[in-house]
């Protein structure tokens, strides 16, 4: 294998594990504050739809975005009516909105565009372009460093790059900030915030509201970004996997960093590797493909050491007497 | 004469049907400490709830230092100068103790400056009040006593002048509720206001300057506590003559009944709660196990139970009976001759959305008079769980109603209804009057000091040492998985199992209080040890 080839899954890897990235990181705000959000999946896919389908409509990307956001934050919204307003099971509202997702997406994209379930090819004015660093051409061939430049930390989306700026942003507020120091209680404790006079029902909506819209950033990448257009169940269980790294992450944002890379590593992996040779055996590339849910099914069943959640988590709150 | 601290007039609040507080009036002196006593529903919660912003009163009005004060919420309490201290701490674990009392009382958006100021602040108050506890420990990592401080210093921090103390002591060691009462006595010379609510007697006559008494939601009388007796509070408080002390004769020990043996158990977390424990009870004599909560007493309960495995040996009548694998369950140890009062009813002594004459029967539910042929016989168990209730005094007698509509003297009468009409040979109890009212705790008291004059043996694990000294015919202390030593209730006192408690066997010398904190402090460097190890 050589150097070049090595730039390049790496430079795959940071693709794919960006909206990994964005969603564990929304994942990981709505869990700290206790609210457990399995609709990672159903948020992404609707925001991936209408990203997709606002931006073909209007030719603006940023308009695609601004509604994938938004119909992310819709479900958001629902999501925090059923377990904080009205105190419901979470994985059972979870439940519920990956189902919506799922359906209304494909419902929607048939009656608005009529191409069985998908929007129309996005074309470039529509998509989020890579954006090239200054004298990324120009050092392309300096050796070793050059490709990783050019190729590795240059010419990707803006997104890829709010994402990655995501993680000490939200290092920052968690641990150096006041909304991070009572995001954190609500998740641990919601009676000491209570008793302490701040409002857990509107810091657990905050929490819940700032997953949506990194949720909704996440469903516009893939949309807008790293595909051209919405394709039916297109984010193949990237929320639940966002999920197993978030668990891996210790609900850290730099260690959900590295969890998410090596989920998109696996990704990449088995995108550019679709039959590895071992002598006479070939691999199949359905196990290459099947790789990373494995990853997932393994951390989820606990073998990655002893993973404690936020002790409130999935309990909604009520004020004893 | 300056103005009240608190004054309350009127105060009256309902749920639904039930009048949990009637046209409440009380004043409180600035600088004094004011007791509030009362059974368990007597209202006591509800009024400092109100007073805390969590409940809005009927009606009635609220006044602090004389001025008329609506509360809201919580944020009101706090800028009205009010500090609650919960009897269920509210802490987040995993914070730091500066992170605890900064949370909610921070001075901005960031961090950083807020914990520098609470830092400074909180050594001046440490300086001012005795209250010394390390700005930078996790809470998990501190003891109960502790983690009692880090709330009484959030209240400090947030300028509360009046501070409400609900059963304060029901999680402290004896040492650690003198060394409570002492920073309340701090306080008070320092002029803030104090409002302790407890259900124990003695505390009230030795810390409070004036005391008022709750009955069904009422206030029945509001006393200076130097003209009172505790027999005179107890009654204002039951409303007829209650006996402070249990009426027992002297035992008469009979046959050992249970020996342990270098009994072992090791919990989930691979932690060895017992670590190789003697212990014999003899047919009528109550065996009590004294000790602070978390010193091995509940996993030995567990064992001897059958709902935890251990190593060892346990002979129950001469016969050895299995601690692992098959036979060491529930249902062998009652085959056996056990029975047992779970320490904690709610979890493991009752199913609380099931019925109470279901309740009565469970554990027993296979036995043949309760089957008429594949079904049970439902009507048998109902008349059965009637007869019991009535003899049991369970309020009110309806074998129809949910475990969880009982109080909870009455949920512990049915639990223990069902295990001592089983007659059995050995009784395990665990904490029988926990959050139970003095009426119902002189009943459940005499109907155990009943089974043991029937010539049966008891081993009784309680935290109350009140509790244990009147009952048992012989102590064992229990400190971090031993037992420190044997001792008969009329020669020893509550100083003395008090220091076994914390781990100390001999009458140590110069002040006693000195040592207990030297051991704390101790015990603290030891879990810090742990936890970072």
């Amino acid at each position: 294998m050589d150097f070049l080839t090595i730039i390049q899954i790496l430079d795959s890897t940071i693709r794919l594990a960006t909206p990994l990235l964005l969603a564990c990181l929304a994942g990981l705000y709505s869990e700290r504050a206790g609210i457990f959000d399995i609709g990672l999946e159903g948020k992404m896919l609707f925001a991936a739809f209408f990203s997709a389908a606002i931006a073909y409509s209007t030719g603006s990307v940023w308009l695609g975005l601004l509604a994938g956001i938004a119909s992310s934050l819709v479900l958001s919204v629902v999501h925090g009516l059923a377990s904080i307003t009205f105190r419901g099971n979470q994985l059972i509202s979870g439940v519920a909105i990956n189902f919506l997702a799922a359906g209304m997406t494909v419902l929607v994209a048939q009656d608005w565009f009529k191409q069985g379930g998908r929007t129309p090819s996005l074309p470039d004015e529509a998509r989020f372009g890579p954006i090239t660093f200054p004298f990324a051409d120009a050092l392309e061939n300096v050796p070793i460093l050059g490709p990783i430049y050019s190729e590795l930390l240059s010419g990707h989306s803006l997104l890829v790059y709010v994402a990655f700026a995501c993680v000490p942003l939200t290092w920052w507020v968690l641990f150096r900030t006041r909304f991070g120091l009572r995001l954190r209680a609500v998740g641990e404790n919601p009676a000491a915030v209570d008793t302490a006079g701040v409002s857990v029902v509107g810091l657990r909506y905050a929490a819940v509201m700032i997953c949506g819209v990194l949720c909704g950033i996440a469903g516009a990448y893939l949309a807008t970004a790293l595909q051209a257009g919405f394709v039916k169940d297109m984010t193949a269980g990237r929320g639940f996997i966002a999920l197993a790294a978030l668990i891996f992450a210790k609900w850290r944002p730099w260690y959900a960093l590295s969890a998410t890379l090596l989920f998109g590593f696996l990704q990449a992996i088995a995108l550019r590797y679709q039959n590895i040779e071992l002598g006479n055996f070939v691999i199949p590339v359905q196990f290459m493909d099947i790789l990373p849910y494995i990853l997932t099914v393994v951390i989820l069943a606990g073998f990655v050491g002893r993973a404690i959640p936020p002790r409130a988590g999935g309990e909604p709150y009520v004020k004893e007497r | 004469m300056t103005a009240p601290a608190i004054e309350l007039k009127g105060i009256s609040k309902a749920f639904g049907p039930v009048q949990a507080n009637k046209d409440i009036s009380i004043s409180v002196q600035p600088g004094t400490i004011h007791g509030i006593i009362g059974e368990n529903g007597a209202g006591k919660s509800t009024l400092m709830s109100i007073l805390y912003g969590f409940y809005k009163a009927d009606a009635g009005e609220i006044f602090i230092k004389g001025q008329k004060t609506l509360i809201p919420d919580s944020q009101a309490a706090i800028s009205a100068g009010i500090g609650m201290v919960f009897q269920h701490f509210k802490l987040v674990e995993n914070f730091t103790v500066l992170e605890n009392i900064i949370l909610g009382a921070e001075d901005g958006r960031l961090l950083r400056p807020s914990l520098a100021k609470a830092r400074k602040e909180l050594k001046h108050l440490a300086e001012e009040y005795e209250l010394n506890v390390d700005p930078d420990a996790l809470i998990e990592n501190l003891s109960v006593g502790h983690q009692q401080r880090v709330e009484i210093l959030k209240a400090l921090y947030r300028q509360a002048d009046i501070l409400i103390l609900d059963e304060p002591t029901g999680v402290l060691t004896p040492a650690e509720a003198d060394q409570l009462f002492r920073i309340l006595d701090r306080l008070r010379e320092e002029g803030k206001t104090i409002i302790l609510i407890t259900h124990k007697l003695r505390e009230i006559m030795e810390i409070t300057d004036t005391v008022s008494v709750m009955r069904r939601g009422q206030m029945t009388a509001t006393v200076k506590t130097s003209d009172t007796s505790p027999q005179e509070l107890a009654e204002l408080m039951v409303g007829r003559k209650v006996l402070l002390r249990v009426d027992k004769k002297p035992a008469t020990p009979g046959e050992v009944v249970l020996e342990v043996e270098n009994l072992r158990v090791i919990d989930d977390k691979g932690v060895e709660r017992v670590k190789g424990i003697d212990l014999t009870v003899r047919a009528g004599e109550i065996v009590g196990i004294a000790g602070v909560a978390g010193n091995g007493q509940s996993e030995l309960l567990e064992v001897l139970g059958g709902f935890a495995e251990g190593t060892g040996t346990i002979r129950m009548n001469g016969t050895e009976i299995p601690l692992s694998g098959l036979g060491a369950d529930g249902q062998a140890r009652r085959e056996a001759g056990i029975c047992h009062v779970p320490e904690d009813r709610q979890r493991e002594g009752l199913i609380m959305d099931y019925t109470a004459w279901e309740n009565t029967v469970f554990g027993y539910h296979r036995n043949p008079e309760y089957q008429s042929g594949i079904l049970m016989d439902n009507a048998a168990i109902q008349t059965e769980a009637e007869a019991k209730m009535e003899r049991f005094d369970v309020r009110p007698p309806d074998p129809k109603l949910a475990a969880k509509n009982f109080s909870g003297g009455n949920q512990q009468k049915i639990v223990l209804a069902r295990e001592i009409e089983r007659n059995p040979d050995l009784l395990l109890v665990g904490q029988p009057t926990r959050g139970v009212d003095i009426g119902a705790i002189e009943f459940i008291h005499q109907q155990i000091v009943n089974l043991r004059d029937q010539g049966k043996a008891i081993l009784l694990v309680s935290v109350e040492l009140d509790e244990i000294l009147s009952l048992s015919d012989r102590i064992a202390v229990m400190f971090d998985g031993h037992i420190m030593g044997e001792r008969s209730p009329d020669q020893t006192d509550e100083k003395e199992l008090g220091l076994m408690m914390a781990g100390i066997t001999q009458e140590p010398e110069g002040d006693l209080a000195k040592v207990v904190d030297q051991q704390f402090a101790l015990q603290e460097q030891e879990r810090e040890g742990e936890a970072n190890g």
